[in-house]
């Protein structure tokens, strides 16, 4: 019963997740930047473009400029869950690809690092007034919901262990559509609940920001305004389409 | 109400203040009225249905433009951006902080465009359009200057001035426009420039200058206005035509002109760099103002356009005017528009081209020189204006923008100290005057806005004994003049890059 549950939830949450984030791409898109914004000093070639786009996902380089201790708290985070993220893939691989197998440990411990991050963020959200002033009960609930899927997880983990060798059939079998078992387990049904809940409201909440840096005009334009003309759809419907005879 | 206006204290240390929710909650500017409106073409005043019309207003926006739409999904509510704004330091109003000026949108757009916004407007903070909250539009989106100092900060470079932007285009289409910035667009169309000086009081002023600098120098130096085939037609803020200090600047121009032996001229047509249409955030105006620039650029035959000291008319020039005119490089070969231009220009220079460019490529070719002791008796400071460090470029490489004034500050005298780091360069703290904000009705706010550029100021004073602050912006100019003496300064301690150049410029000696 549970696990035909969890198996409908799960492709559910996957469709939200995979055609709301695309169809949200396709508006950022579709949608024209008639105007040349980057916020400069901004690079000049396209490569120069990768390359502070690279800082801003990797290093959070303008977060960095404005408040280390919300650098510091925010790259914790978002590292710790990227790794985490990926060590989870030996969930979904078979055999588990070697460098999934070798960060296994750092994982395990990127799940204690990450929730330090949340807790932290959090608490400057309830403490410092002006983050306070800003937050809106979604914004609270966003972290509750991190902290809550960290915190399952290393439950399971390092207290009540999971029956990881069933989680693993389970998730091969939601793959190839050869419906497993999913192991009884309090713990492994909140963990599990509350990751679709994530799947589910990323196309509509602020978790957009993920793909929205890649589309944002300040920092994704080269700074050549002067050197190759840009104009995009409407603005060049504007002009006139013969200009031979203007003044 | 000037008598009421004083400048807040200066903080001991520069800690990030405390919230006063509510202390800039009437201080909008006047409305524009019927006529200033309709000249435009936007509705006189507040239509009945300006709910319905707000909103599908900011539908249309955020199907044109990417930025806006970005902006509004992407911002997490971080805070990085939150004490990042010279009117949030001077006002301590929490709605001033950069983040919550986009929600006062955001809240708006959560409700009408977003899911949970329609379902839990509570849980997202998402809001009804009533008229308070037009009202509160009104009043804090005209507190804020488009300086960009927050996109800086901001993790995903979210620019509020794109915001602020899409904001007055919504109130001016729905019939509730400023006063101050409406005026002026008019005056532009109407006349020629932001000042509302017509032609034949150009030409007069101009003539009165050359007689001026004859008597001071001994020597012709020319303004020359209209003058078809010059090599060079320069667009410059009007307030360089009569405002203080910027008429010195104008001066240091000519000379430049005047010593590298460079044919000039002055349109009488479009005189005016400025244009307000960009902080209107309307498209049109943005383009029909700087369409006056093609137009006598085609009609006078010019080879190169400089642009005069002005942030963000540099800014419209450098990064729009390609976009918008054509002036500039590299348009298709197919692209009729642009290329009847292109091929006029001379693009061994760069088109646009700044004067602060212009002026350091000659000192550079050794084509300049200067007496730099005339400059002794200022000890120099910059401050780098918005527009122009943060919406441009200038020279070959990122950062230009900063050095080339520099430069040239650093050739035409000797004393020169930079301020606190953290208020300079990119991070550069606005004048408190800028993005059509600079009219007496919010001068409350001009004054409070300028407080961390005054407090660096005062370090640079108090440190190296800074009695001159250079800039490249008639904005920057006219608000300094006016809000130095609020903190205790003298109101001609501000003037122009070219200011100094012209003290210093020795003419006929090469």
């Amino acid at each position: 019963m549970m696990s035909t549950l969890f198996a409908i939830l799960f492709y559910f949450a996957t469709l939200v997740f995979v055609v709301g984030t695309l169809y949200r791409i396709s508006i950022y898109t579709r949608t024209p930047a008639p105007l040349k914004i980057p916020t400069t000093p901004a690079p000049i070639t396209t490569g120069g473009v990768v390359l502070r786009m690279m800082r801003e996902v990797f290093l959070f380089e303008s977060l960095f400029k404005a408040n280390l201790w919300t650098w510091g708290l925010g790259w914790l985070f978002h590292a710790s869950l990227a790794l985490v993220l990926l060590r989870h893939l030996r969930y979904f691989t078979e055999p588990v690809w070697a460098w999934v197998a070798f960060i296994q440990p750092f994982g395990m411990y990127a799940g204690i690092t990450m929730v330090l991050g949340v807790a932290g963020l959090w608490a400057r959200r309830i403490f410092v007034e002006r983050i306070r002033y800003i937050s809106t009960p979604s914004d609270h609930l966003m972290l509750a919901l991190f902290l809550a899927i960290g915190v399952s997880g290393l439950v399971m983990r390092f207290v009540v262990h999971g029956d990881v060798i069933g989680v693993k059939g389970f998730m091969l079998g939601l793959m190839y559509f050869d419906w497993q078992a999913l192991p009884s387990s309090i713990g492994l049904y909140v963990h599990l609940s509350l990751v679709a809940v994530l799947l589910m409201i990323f196309p509509i909440s602020k978790l957009l920001h993920a793909p929205g840096l890649f589309f944002s005009p300040g920092r994704n334009q080269a700074d050549n305004s002067r050197d190759k003309r840009h104009i995009s759809g409407w603005a060049k419907q504007l002009e006139p389409k013969d200009m031979g005879n203007a003044k | 109400m000037s008598a009421t206006i004083t400048a807040p204290p200066y903080r001991v240390i520069p800690i990030i203040p405390v919230l006063k929710p509510g202390a800039m909650e009437g201080s909008g500017p006047y409305v524009a009225s019927d006529k200033i409106q309709e000249a435009l073409g936007f509705p006189g005043h507040l239509v009945d249905n300006w709910h319905d019309q707000a909103i599908a207003k900011m539908g249309e926006l955020l199907g044109k433009y990417r930025s806006l739409k970005v902006y509004m999904d992407s911002c997490v509510h971080c805070g990085a951006c939150s004490d990042k704004c010279h009117y949030f330091i001077g006002t301590q109003d929490p709605k001033n902080m950069p983040v919550a000026r986009q929600d006062l949108m955001r809240s708006v757009y959560r409700r009408y465009f977003t899911l949970p916004g329609k379902i839990f407007p509570k849980l997202v903070g998402a809001r009804d359009l009533t008229r308070e909250v037009l009202d509160e539009w009104h009043n804090y989106f005209h507190q804020c200057s488009e300086c960009r100092r927050c996109s800086v900060f901001c993790p995903y470079g979210i620019d509020t001035a794109e915001v602020t932007m899409a904001a007055r285009e919504i109130l001016d289409s729905v019939g509730y426009g400023q006063k101050y910035d409406n005026e002026i667009i008019g005056k532009v169309h109407k006349i020629g420039n932001n000042l509302g000086l017509p032609a034949p009081a150009l030409r007069d002023t101009l003539e009165g200058l050359e007689e001026d600098v004859k008597e001071d120098t001994g020597i012709d130096v020319r303004f020359p206005v209209d003058v078809k085939g010059a090599e060079v037609l320069l667009i410059t803020p009007s307030a360089d035509f009569f405002a203080e200090p910027h008429i010195d600047s104008l001066i240091g121009y000519a000379k430049v002109f005047h010593a590298a032996g460079t044919s000039w001229t002055l349109s009488s047509f479009a005189s005016e760099a400025g244009n307000f249409g960009m902080f209107i955030g309307n498209y049109e105006q943005l383009r029909t103002i700087a369409l006056r620039i093609r137009e006598v650029a085609l009609e006078l035959g010019v080879k190169r356009i400089v642009v005069g000291e002005c942030g963000h008319a540099w800014r419209v020039a450098y990064s729009f005017w390609n976009t918008l005119t054509g002036v500039g490089d590299g348009a298709d070969p197919n692209d009729q528009f642009a290329m009847m231009l292109q091929k006029q220009l001379d693009h061994r220079y760069k088109q646009p081209m700044h004067i602060c460019e212009f002026t350091l490529d000659l000192i550079e070719q050794k084509a300049l020189s200067f007496d730099k002791e005339a400059n002794d008796k200022h000890i120099i400071t910059f401050h780098d204006s918005c527009n122009v460090a943060r919406g441009s470029r200038m020279g070959d490489y990122p950062g230009g923008q900063f050095d080339i004034p520099r430069n040239i500050i650093k050739a035409v005298a000797n004393n020169f100290f930079e301020m606190n780091p953290d208020t300079t360069h990119e991070r550069t703290f606005c004048c408190g005057g800028g993005g059509g904000l600079l009219t007496d009705d919010l001068l409350d706010l001009r004054v409070k806005g300028a407080l961390p550029r005054m407090e660096a100021l005062k370090q640079a004073a108090d440190e190296h004994g800074v009695n001159f602050m250079a800039c490249i912006c008639a904005i920057c100019k006219t608000q300094f003049s006016k809000v130095l003496p609020y903190y205790g300064f003298e109101r001609n301690m501000v003037g122009g890059v070219h200011q100094l150049v012209s003290n210093a410029i020795k003419l006929g000696a090469k």
